[in-house]
C-alpha cells in the first residue's frame, strides 16, 4: 500500500435510508466497508474481481459491484443492501418466490442474485426467461444450476404484472 | 410400527413432500452466518505468503519490513509452527501400496507447488496482514519441476520426494475374467484416448476458518465452513496436542462446499496452531487466487480405453488404463488416491459383461494438490463407458440406446455383482432408461435432429447412463485407518411446549439437510414439520457423525433421524398412556395431538403432555419413564456402499464454424430410492448436472511446465452462466434401499457423474456425420474445430 492510498477520507452517505458518516482508508471498498464497518454481512466478498456477483448492491438505483467501487467513491451516494431492502419488504416477493421454488442452496449469492434479479424487473416488467439468463450471467451460482432461480424470477414478474405479488 | 409409504394420505406424511426449507428464509434476508461474518473479541487475522514457484528451496525468509507495518502482530514460518502442530501423512492402510510424505502446516525448507503456505502474517486486520505479506522476502533457489502425468515415472523424471524412491503414489490393477483373449475373438475393437481436465470447486464462499483458543480453559473453539465437524475434530486435537474432548467445531452456514470443504488444508490447520500460540482468536478467509492455487484440484486424467463387442453389442470386455497426477501431496486425511481407485471401480458400472482390466496410476507432479471433489471418479468412468459404448454403437451400426438396453444389468437381476466386484443391491437402469426416452420423446428428437442437419445445423443427442455411490460404509474410510464415521446419529428431543429439537451429525451445506431431517422428524414422531428444530454442525452438541460427504445425509443421517424420532414417538406414547390409562399401542400422535389411533379422536396436545411432565411430574406414577429425548445412530452393514442409478441425455447443437456448443436440452431420470422432498431431489440433480456441464464444455486449470497455474481467477477459469446453461427435465424412478426402513439412497452426485459424457456424446453424435469425434474434455470451440480440421496448426 502506497502512501497515498494510507489516506483516510471522509464520506458521508445513506445506507438502506440511514445517514452515515465515517473516514474510511482510501483503497477500502464498498463492500468491506459495509461488511466490516457497518456490519451488514448479507452482501458477500466472494471473487473480489468484479466477476461473481456474489456482492452485488443496489448504488443510485444502479445494481453495483461492491467489490469494484471504493468506499470513498460512494460519498453522497444513496446504498441499499439486502438487509435494507428486507426491510422496506421492497423485494418481498421475489424472496417468497425463491424459497418457494428453492432458488437458492447454499445461499451465498443469493442477496447479490436477488439484487440483480430485482435490478432486471424494475427495468424490463416482462422479461423472458432467456433475457433473465442474460441478465443473471453476471451472479454466478453454484449450487442451483439457475433453472430454478430463472422460474422464481418468471413467476414474480408475472405476479407483478397482474398487479399481485408472487 | 413401519411407514406405509405406498399410502400418500396417511397420518403425518411428510417424507415424499415437497416442504419448504427451515433456513432458506434466512439465507434470502442476508441473514445467513457464514464463518467471515462473525466477529470476536481481540480477534486478528492470518494471510499466507505463498510460494510463487511450483518447486523450490527456501533459502532464506526476510520480514524484517513486513514487521514494520503497522498493525502486525506476529510473523511465523514453517519451523515455528512445526514446534506445536506435528505433520501428517495421508494414507489410507487399505489403498495397498499408497505412499505420500509428511505435510507440515506450512513449508519447512521446501515449497513444492505454487500456492503452499509458506509464511504467515498476523495483524489486526486483513488488510494489513495483506500490506505486510506483500513485503516478505522469500529468497527461493530453483529446483526441477514435475508437471507432466504421463511422464512423471520416466527414469528421467525427477523425483520429487527422493525419500519416497519414485513419483509414484499409487497404483492398482483390477482384472476379472480374460480382457485379451475376449478382445481378440471380438467382431469391433475400439480403442480411445480420453482426457478429463483439472478442476476446482470454486465454491462462492472462499474456504474460511476462525479459530479461538482459550487457555484458561483449555478450550479451541474452530468456526469452519467444513463438511465435516468431527472429523476436523479428531485433526486439529491430534496434530495439535489437545484432548480431542476439548476441540469444539462449530459449522454453521456454508457457502457451498461439492467435496472442497471436506479435506484437511495446511493453511487451515497453521491458522489453528497461531491461534493456540498467540492465545486469541485467529480468521482465516481465502482469497479467490488462494482458492485457486490451494482448493483442492480434481479430476486431472489422461486415459486410454477400449471397448469389445459381438456383432450383436454385446459388450464383451472393457480394459482402462487410467493416469492421474495428484499434486506433490496425497491430501489428508482422505487421500488422493480414492479418485482413481472409484475410477477402477465404476467404469462399466450400468453393464453386465465379463472381462475387465482396469488400471490406474497415480503420481506426484509439482500442481495443486488434487482431492475429493463432487462425484469423485464417476464423471471420468461414466465419460469412459459411455464414450466407449456409443463408438462401439456406431461401428456396428446399432442405435445408442439399443446397445445400451442389450447390456445394462437386467431390473430384475439383483442382487448382482459387477466386474469390478461392486455390490448391487437393487438398480433400473431399464426402467429408467424407458421413462428417459417417454420424456425427452426419443423419436420425435431424432426427427428433428435429422430436420436440423436438412438446413446444415448439426445436432446431437447424447445418452450417458450411470451408477453412483453413496451411502458409504466404514469401506470407504474407516478399514483404511481414518478417524472418519460411517455411522451417524441423532438425537430427537421434546420440549415443554410439544416442539421438537433434533441434533444430527450430518450438516448443512445448502443441498437441505435441515428441510429433509424436519421431514423425517416430523413424521416419524407425529408432528408438523414447522414444529421441529434441526440443529447441526457443532461438535460439542451434536451426536458424533461423519458429516456430508458422497451423498450419505439423507440415507444415514435420516435413518438416525427415523430411529430416533420413532423412539421418542414411543416415549411420549408410554407417558400418554399413563395419563390417560389408556393402551398405549391404541394411541398415536398426529399433528401434535395425542388421538386414539383407530379413530383418529383428540385426546390430548403434545404441549398438555409437556407441561405436565416437565412442571407437573409429581402427578405421573413414580417409576415411570419420562424422558422425552431419545438418541439413536445408524450404520449400512449389508452393502459397502448403496449404488444408485440413472441416465442422462443431451440436446445440443454444434456450430462448426465457430466450434460453440449451444446446449438445447438435458434430461436426467434418476434412481435415488426412496424420495424425501421431491423438490430438493431434483434441485440437486439440476446443479450436480451443471457442475458437470461445466467440466463438459468450460473448467479447466491451466498450468505451464514450469507449474505455474496461469488462469487463477473468475474471469479465467470458466464456470457456467446462467445465460449458457439448458433447462433440465427431471425424472425418477424409485427402489428403495431394503436395508434401512428409510429407503433412501442419496442423490447429490448423480447430475454431475453423467452429464459430461452426455454431452461428449451428443457432440460427436453432432460431428459424426463430418468424421469428427472429441474425447479431450472441455470440449472448447478450439478442440472442435480442431477436431473437424478446421485448425491444424
Amino acid at each position: 500500500m502506497t502512501d497515498m492510498f494510507r489516506d483516510k477520507i471522509d464520506i458521508s452517505l445513506s445506507v438502506n435510508g440511514e445517514p452515515v458518516e465515517a473516514r474510511v482508508p482510501a483503497g477500502q471498498h464498498l463492500i468491506d466497508f459495509l461488511r466490516l464497518d457497518q456490519s451488514l454481512t448479507g452482501a458477500h466478498a466472494s471473487c473480489e474481481h468484479g466477476v461473481c456477483g456474489a456482492c452485488t448492491i443496489r448504488v443510485d438505483g444502479q445494481a453495483v459491484r461492491g467489490c469494484l467501487m471504493l468506499a470513498a467513491q460512494a460519498d453522497g451516494a444513496d446504498v441499499w443492501t439486502i438487509e435494507g431492502l428486507t426491510d422496506r419488504a421492497e423485494i418481498t416477493d421475489l424472496q417468497d418466490a425463491f424459497v418457494a421454488r428453492n432458488a437458492l442452496q447454499c445461499g451465498f449469492c443469493t442477496p447479490g442474485m436477488l439484487v440483480a434479479a430485482e435490478d432486471l424487473l424494475s427495468r424490463n416488467s416482462q422479461p423472458s426467461r432467456e433475457e433473465i439468463r442474460e441478465h443473471l450471467s453476471g451472479n454466478y451460482c453454484r449450487c442451483t444450476g439457475y433453472e430454478a432461480i430463472v422460474d422464481a424470477v418468471e413467476l414474480v414478474a408475472r405476479s407483478r404484472a397482474k398487479g399481485g405479488t408472487a | 410400527m413401519t411407514i406405509n409409504f405406498g399410502n400418500p394420505d396417511r397420518p403425518n406424511s411428510y417424507i415424499g413432500k415437497t416442504v419448504p426449507r427451515p433456513n432458506a428464509g434466512k439465507l434470502v434476508q442476508g441473514r445467513g452466518r457464514y464463518v467471515d461474518d462473525i466477529v470476536l473479541p481481540r480477534m486478528a487475522h492470518v494471510v499466507f505468503v505463498r510460494s510463487q514457484l511450483a518447486h523450490a528451496r527456501i533459502v532464506s525468509i526476510d520480514t524484517e519490513e513486513a514487521r514494520a507495518v503497522k498493525g502486525v502482530l506476529r510473523i511465523f514460518t514453517g519451523p515455528d509452527l512445526a514446534e506445536v502442530c506435528t505433520p501428517w501423512v495421508a494414507v489410507l492402510e487399505h489403498l495397498k501400496g499408497l505412499k505420500s510424505p509428511p505435510e507440515h502446516p506450512m513449508a519447512i525448507d521446501r515449497a513444492v507447488w505454487v500456492g503452499e503456505p509458506v509464511v504467515a502474517v498476523v495483524a489486526t486486520t486483513r488488510a494489513a496482514a495483506e500490506d505486510a505479506a506483500a513485503l516478505v522476502d522469500v529468497d527461493y533457489d530453483p529446483l526441477p519441476v514435475v508437471t507432466d502425468t504421463m511422464t512423471a515415472l520416466d527414469t528421467d523424471t525427477p523425483v520429487i520426494h527422493p525419500e519416497l524412491g519414485d513419483n509414484l503414489a499409487f497404483r492398482r490393477l483390477h482384472e476379472e475374467g480374460t480382457v485379451d483373449d475376449a478382445m481378440a475373438g471380438a467382431h469391433k475393437v475400439i480403442t480411445t484416448r480420453f482426457r478429463t481436465a483439472r478442476h476446482t470447486g470454486v465454491t462462492l464462499e472462499p474456504r474460511s476458518i476462525l479459530v479461538d483458543w482459550n487457555p484458561a480453559e483449555g478450550q479451541m473453539t474452530a468456526y469452519h465452513a467444513t463438511q465435516a465437524p468431527h472429523m476436523m475434530q479428531t485433526v486439529l486435537a491430534t496434530h495439535l496436542d489437545i484432548p480431542e474432548g476439548r476441540v469444539r467445531v462449530i459449522c454453521g452456514d456454508v457457502g457451498g462446499s461439492y467435496g472442497i470443504k471436506v479435506h484437511v488444508y495446511p493453511d487451515e490447520v497453521a491458522t489453528a496452531a497461531i491461534a493456540k500460540i498467540m492465545s486469541r482468536p485467529v480468521k482465516f478467509i481465502a482469497d479467490r487466487l488462494e482458492s485457486f492455487t490451494t482448493d483442492i484440484h480434481a479430476r486431472d486424467h489422461e486415459i486410454e480405453a477400449s471397448i469389445a463387442v459381438d456383432a450383436g453389442g454385446k459388450i464383451l470386455a472393457i480394459d482402462v488404463d487410467d493416469w492421474t497426477g495428484i499434486g506433490p501431496y496425497s491430501v489428508y486425511p482422505r487421500t488422493s488416491a480414492i479418485e482413481g481407485n472409484q475410477v477402477v471401480n465404476l467404469c462399466g458400472g450400468p453393464y453386465d459383461f465379463a472381462n475387465y482390466r482396469a488400471r490406474t496410476s497415480v503420481v506426484f507432479q509439482n500442481k495443486t494438490p488434487t482431492c475429493q471433489y463432487r462425484a469423485v471418479g464417476h464423471p471420468i468412468a461414466v465419460a469412459i463407458t459411455e464414450g466407449l459404448v456409443d463408438m462401439a454403437a456406431a461401428a456396428i451400426g446399432m442405435d445408442p440406446v439399443e446397445i445400451r438396453r442389450r447390456n445394462m444389468f437386467a431390473d430384475d437381476a439383483y442382487p448382482v455383482t459387477s466386474p469390478a466386484k461392486m455390490r448391487f443391491e437393487g438398480l433400473s437402469h431399464h426402467a429408467s432408461m424407458d421413462k428417459l426416452m417417454e420424456l425427452m420423446d426419443y423419436d420425435a428428437l431424432r426427427a428433428d435432429q435429422a430436420e436440423a442437419r436438412k438446413r446444415g445445423k448439426h445436432r446431437g443427442i447424447g445418452i450417458a447412463s450411470f451408477i453412483e455411490l453413496t451411502n458409504p460404509s466404514p469401506f470407504m474410510y474407516g478399514i483404511g485407518g481414518a478417524r472418519i464415521s460411517a455411522q451417524d446419529g441423532c438425537t430427537v428431543r421434546m420440549d415443554p411446549d410439544g416442539s421438537v429439537v433434533a441434533l444430527s451429525g450430518v450438516t448443512e451445506q445448502g443441498q437441505g439437510t435441515e428441510a429433509m431431517l424436519s421431514q423425517i422428524v416430523a413424521e416419524s414422531v407425529g408432528i408438523t414439520p414447522d414444529k421441529v428444530r434441526i440443529i447441526t454442525g457443532d461438535t460439542q452438541v451434536t451426536p458424533y457423525g461423519g458429516g456430508t460427504w458422497a451423498s450419505r445425509g439423507a440415507g444415514i443421517g435420516g435413518e438416525a433421524a427415523l430411529k430416533a424420532g420413532r423412539a421418542l414417538r414411543e416415549s411420549i406414547l408410554e407417558v400418554a398412556a399413563a395419563m390417560l390409562q389408556a393402551d398405549q399401542g391404541a394411541l398415536d400422535i398426529r399433528d401434535g395431538e395425542i388421538v386414539d389411533a383407530d379413530s383418529g379422536v383428540a385426546r390430548m396436545p403434545l404441549h398438555e403432555l409437556g407441561r405436565i411432565v416437565y412442571f407437573r411430574g409429581d402427578t405421573l406414577p413414580k417409576g415411570l419413564p419420562r424422558e422425552l429425548v431419545q438418541t439413536r445412530h445408524y450404520i449400512t452393514m449389508d452393502y459397502p456402499f448403496a449404488f444408485t442409478n440413472g441416465v442422462q441425455a443431451s440436446y445440443l447443437e454444434v456450430d462448426t464454424d465457430t466450434g460453440v456448443v449451444t446446449l438445447l436440452k438435458h434430461w436426467c431420470v434418476e434412481d435415488c430410492g426412496r424420495i424425501i422432498n421431491p423438490q430438493l431431489v431434483d434441485e440437486q440433480i439440476r446443479g450436480g448436472i451443471v457442475q458437470g456441464l461445466g467440466g463438459a464444455l468450460f473448467e479447466e486449470i491451466h498450468y505451464d511446465e514450469e507449474g505455474q497455474l496461469l488462469n487463477g481467477s473468475m474471469a479465467d477459469y470458466l464456470v457456467p452462466m446462467a445465460a449458457e446453461m439448458p433447462d433440465m427435465i427431471i425424472g425418477h424412478v424409485e427402489t428403495p434401499t431394503k436395508e434401512s426402513e428409510l429407503g433412501a439412497k442419496g442423490a447429490g452426485e448423480a447430475g454431475t457423474a453423467g452429464a459430461p459424457a452426455a454431452v461428449m456424446n451428443a457432440i460427436n453424435d453432432a460431428l459424426r456425420p463430418l468424421g469428427a469425434q472429441v474425447t479431450e474434455m472441455p470440449f472448447t470451440p478450439e478442440r472442435i474445430l480442431r477436431a473437424l480440421g478446421t485448425i491444424t496448426d
